[in-house]
Order: C-alpha cells, then structure tokens, then sequence
C-alpha cells in the first residue's frame, strides 16, 4: 500500500509538471490562436539552464551551492520568457491568422532547438554572433543612396546570405581547434544533483515518507499556478489578456494595445514551460528530446480539460499523471495482490510507460465521447451565442 | 488647412479582397456636431466606420482627424487618439464583469486602465441599469443592456469623436429613446462629435447633418432639416 502511494504521489509531482508547461500552452492558445510546437522545447531550455546555473554554482560550493535552484527556477523563467517573446516577435507575429503556418514554422523552431543544445559550442557561438552582426549592421556601412534604392531588399538578402556563409567559414576555421569545437553539452542526457535540503524525506504522515523533491515540486506547481490565477483574474494585464483573448478586434477598438498582449502572454507561457523543465531535472535525467515525449502530454492535457480552462488543466493534468504513473509502474499489483488472474494480466499488460501512454489515449478518447467539451465545459448565455 | 472639422474625410476608397466597397467618399464632421450616415443594409457604412477606426485599411484616399493624417495606425492608437466605436454588433467582452467591460473603455485614456480606476459615474446615471449588474457577465446581458455597455464604455473613454454602428437595431422602443437622450446629453455636456449610422428615423432626425450612402458612394447630403421624405424613402428601409 505504501508503494501504491508513493506512486501517486509520483503521478501528482508528474502531473505538476505537466500541469506548468499545459498551463502555459492553454493560454497562449488561448490567446492567439497558436499551437506552439516548440514549447516542449522551452521546457528542454530550462531544464539546460538549470544544468548551468548548477555548473556555475558548483565551484563555490557549500551553502552557496545548496541554494543554486531557485535561482536556477528564476533563471529558466526569465530566460525562456525572453526566448519566447523573441520567436513571437520575429515569427509567430508575421504567421498571425495561420494557424497551419505556424504549427510548421514552430515545428521547425523545435527541431532547431534540438539540433542547436546537441551541437551547440563555443565556436559556432562565435559564427552566430558573427553572421548575426554582420546580417543586422552591415547594412550601416552602407552609403545612404543605396538604402533608399528599391533594390535594397534584394541586396540585404543577399548580404544576410554572405553572413550565413561567413559564420560558417568561422565555425569551420575553428574545428581543428578542440577546446572551443568541442560541443558543451552533447546529444548525451544530462544530470542535475539536487540540493541537499531536496533530497531525502521531508517527513512521514500515516506511515508513508514524504519525498522532499516530488512535495516541493507540487508545491511550486501550486505556487505557480495561484500566481498566473491572480494575474489573469486580478491584475490590469489579466484582464487585458482576458479581452484580447475573447474579443481581439474589439480589445483592439477600445485601446488596448494588442501587440504588447501577445507578447507578455507568449513570455508568461514560455516561462512556465521553463520552470517547468527546471523542476523535471529534480526528476531523472534529461536530454535534448526532453520535449517532444512531453508536448504530447500537454496536448492530452489540454483536450481532456476543455481549452482555455484552468480548473481542467488542474485536473486533467493531474489525473493523466497519476495514471501514466500508477499504471504504468505496475504498482496496482503490489498494492491490491490479491486480485484475480485475468484482471492482473491486464494490469501487467498495460505496465510499461508506453501502454501506459496508450491506456491514457483510449481513456481520453472514451472520455471526449461523452464530454465533448472537456471536463468543465463554459456554461452561460455568452457561450449559446 | 485648418478647419472646424474634427474629422474630414476626402476620395477614401476601400476594397474587400479585390470586390470595391467604398468609392471616392468624401464626408466631414464638425466639432460638437452630430453627422448620420444613412442607406440600405450592404452599402458600405459599417465598413466605413470600421476604415475610421482603424480594422480596415484603405486603398486610396486620406482620413484627416484632428488635423493630422490617420493612415497605418493600428485602431488602439486611433482609440487612445479619442475616436471611440460602437460596433453593430456590441462586441461586449462576454466572460468578464460588467464592471470589468467598463474598465476597459478607460484603456482609451492616458495611462489606460492602470491609471484609471474610477468609473465615472455619470454613466450609471445615463443607464441606471449597469450599476445593477456590475457584477454580471458582459455575456449574460440582453441584447439592449449590451447596447447601453457598450455605449457607456465607449464614452468612458473620453472620445472627442463617437462612432455608433446602427445602436438601436433590434432594441425596445424605450431603450432606444434612452440611448438618443443619453447620446444628446453627452454632446451637449462634454462638446463630442458623432458619426451615427442609424436605420431609426427619429434617431437620424435628431442629427445635424446627413449623408446618404448608395453601392459604397455618397448620393446626397446636407442639413437634416433638408432631409426630405423622398431621400428618406429612398435610403432608408422604412
């Protein structure tokens, strides 16, 4: 029975997690209209970060070195939130209005992203910096006629292509060069040690050890998630967020600056999907492929709560993280032993975490038969109209 | 060139795609004065109200408000620059308050709704009915409640022109004297200009001016009181 718990409690910490990254792609959802295929690759991001702060931190050790998570969880945010106002700046913006555009184009986001934690160095950081400042400030060497040439698109184009070319003759000019080629971190899985003060039991209710990683991260899952409640229900972006969301032409119409909505929304998402992959080091090890086995899950998550739905995601998230975690461990069997043959061949069956995953797909496809809408479907004369 | 008009608009032409909605309009509205805008459904007002706001962009032609050129400012500039719109079709923010709805109309304001936290009051005495359900759904509104939201919050946010997009289509008779009084009793206290595009006869009566709209072209204009029953029989769905 113990067991049986521990692994719900498992699936609740699992499900926390699910519940930050589902949480920040409901809402930019929500919002815009967008699926953003590269926000399980915001949560790789902030798994890495956290994996640097943890390097930065190491040396000065002792206390210091104990409190390296929360900054590292401030850190992953922060830099995330600005990752993603970046990509929603320069692309989503330009896609707005088409929904398959955008799934594409962030597809590819995600599948740069992977590509850049595998290979990234100090090298190609130096190509990249080089290309991006000769693409962006080359054109200030130019004389003012020929900016003012209609032909001048054309020739930035092909400037920005000399700069892609030159990068690459940097990157290159430095591969014989082992300690700058040499990638940072891999396609190889990384590992985190967490703090000292996370590790072990935080104590025992009822028999059974609290295990202070997976207890502190429901914990700053709910912490997280009663702030953006308060910040969409209470402050003035909140309900800017909220118009924009249920009335963009309109918001617009009344004042309200909807470019600036966008992108604090996308960064809030982005951020959570940061801390998200921040609290999942706590959890096991990580690689560059970290988001593409979670994005599905928050897909999931989303469709069994009902879009734009907070109570849901709560519950779906946690339900589907229970599941994938009880089932999937095959901890029934331990807990309740004395349970017939045919139902504990089915149990073990389904006790992998990939039929673990597919025992969660025909359970929300039952589900959505009769619930179309999600768990908590909007009620009202607003939602008849 | 400055003149006494608060918006002058001169050859505006719009398309649809590629189908041509307005064609050369010329129209102006004074300081203080009210302007309707009159013609059959499908001739082009709503589209016109919505190329001053700002949702459509125009393909020739210049917009002149407040003796500056609006041509790609997106419609939230325009709104903070004191143009205020009613839509047809209310276009109430249905899952929040009634209050928060009325919030938002003082995003129009310097320091939007941030700085502005006070709902002025007049508004509860033009429509009694709002103070009453502030703690409502924008949503759950009648249709004439919306109407009475969402002219209360267009006038939160301190136009000095109001654009209203058939307000009294669909609504009691006695809503829509309330929506004429409350119109009148802002010009006259607060000095505003309104373009009003109105199927209502009394309503366009109480106007000072009128233009009538045919296939996306001005066909006639001039003093209301020179709005003779042959026009109004033409453009007006009467």
């Amino acid at each position: 029975m113990e067991l049986f718990f521990s692994q719900i409690l498992d699936g609740l910490s699992i499900g926390s997690v699910l519940l930050l990254t589902a949480t920040g792609l409901a809402i930019v959802f929500g919002l815009m209209g967008v699926i953003n295929l590269a926000h399980g690759e915001f949560m790789m991001l902030g798994a890495y970060i956290t994996f640097v702060v943890q390097n930065l931190f190491r040396p000065m050790g002792g206390l210091v070195f104990e409190l390296y998570f929360p900054v590292a969880l401030v850190v992953a945010f922060f830099v995330t939130a600005i990752f993603g106002v970046v990509l929603e700046r320069t692309l989503i913006r330009k896609l707005y209005g088409r929904p398959l555009e955008t799934l594409l184009a962030t597809w590819g986001v995600s599948l740069i992203l992977i590509q850049l934690i595998r290979s990234i160095s100090t090298s190609m950081v130096i190509g990249i910096a080089a290309a991006l400042a000769i693409g962006f400030f080359g054109g200030q060497f130019l004389s003012k006629k020929i900016g003012d040439r209609p032909a001048f698109p054309y020739l930035n184009g092909v400037m920005w292509t000399a700069a892609v070319g030159i990068g690459l003759v940097v990157v290159n000019s430095f591969s014989s060069m082992r300690a700058i080629a040499s990638p940072w971190f891999g396609p190889r899985n990384i590992d985190v040690t967490a703090p000292k003060w996370l590790q072990g039991s935080w104590g025992v209710i009822g028999g059974i050890q609290l295990p202070g990683l997976r207890i502190f991260i429901i914990l700053l899952s709910a912490v997280l998630l009663l702030f953006v409640m308060w910040f969409l229900t209470k402050s003035v972006w909140g309900l800017r967020i909220r118009a924009v969301t249920q009335n963009r032409q309109m918001s617009n119409c009344l004042g309200i600056p909807t470019d600036s909505v966008d992108s604090i929304t996308f960064g809030l998402g982005s951020g959570l999907a940061g801390v998200a992959g921040c609290a999942i080091t706590l959890l096991g090890s990580v690689g560059p492929n970290l988001g593409a086995a979670y994005i599905v899950s928050c897909f999931m998550v989303i469709v069994l709560g009902g879009v734009g739905n907070l109570l849901g995601t709560v519950f779906a998230s946690l339900i589907l993280g229970i599941i994938q975690s009880v089932v999937g461990s095959g901890s029934l069997l331990t807990a309740f032993p004395g349970m017939p043959p045919a139902a504990k061949s089915v149990v073990e069956f389904f006790a992998t975490t990939s039929m673990s995953l597919v025992l969660v797909f025909i359970f929300i496809i039952a589900f959505l038969q009769f619930r179309p809408n999600g768990m908590f479907p909007q009620k009202g004369r607003s939602v008849d109209a | 060139m400055t003149t006494d008009n608060l918006l002058s608009v001169s050859n505006l032409n719009v398309y649809y795609g590629e189908s041509h909605i307005l064609r050369n309009v010329d129209l102006s509205i004074p300081k203080g004065q009210m302007v309707c805008l009159i013609g059959r459904n499908g001739v082009g007002k709503t589209t016109f109200l919505k190329t001053i706001i700002g949702l459509l962009k125009q393909r020739s032609g210049s917009v002149q408000y407040d003796d500056q050129a609006l041509s790609d400012q997106p419609p939230y500039q325009r709104a903070r620059s004191g143009i205020g719109y009613v839509s047809q079709g209310r276009d109430i923010i249905p899952q929040v308050t009634v209050k928060e709805n009325l919030l938002l109309g003082m995003e129009a304001l310097p320091g939007g709704m941030g700085k502005n936290r006070h709902i002025d009051p007049i508004v509860f005495d033009l429509f009694p009915i709002l103070e009453k359900f502030l703690a409502r759904k924008g949503g759950d509104l009648s249709g004439g409640q919306q109407q009475q939201l969402a002219i209360a919050r267009a006038l939160l946010g301190k136009p000095k022109l109001l654009l209203l997009d058939e307000p009294t289509e669909g609504i009691q008779p006695s809503i829509i004297h309330d929506i004429e009084v409350a119109v009148k009793r802002i010009m006259k206290e607060t000095g505003i200009s309104v373009l009003l595009v109105e199927q209502h006869l009394h309503f366009v009566r109480q106007s000072n001016y009128y233009y009538a709209m045919q296939r996306g072209g001005i066909v006639s204009s001039g003093p209301t009181e020179n709005l003779s029953d042959d026009v109004v029989q033409a453009f007006l769905t009467v």
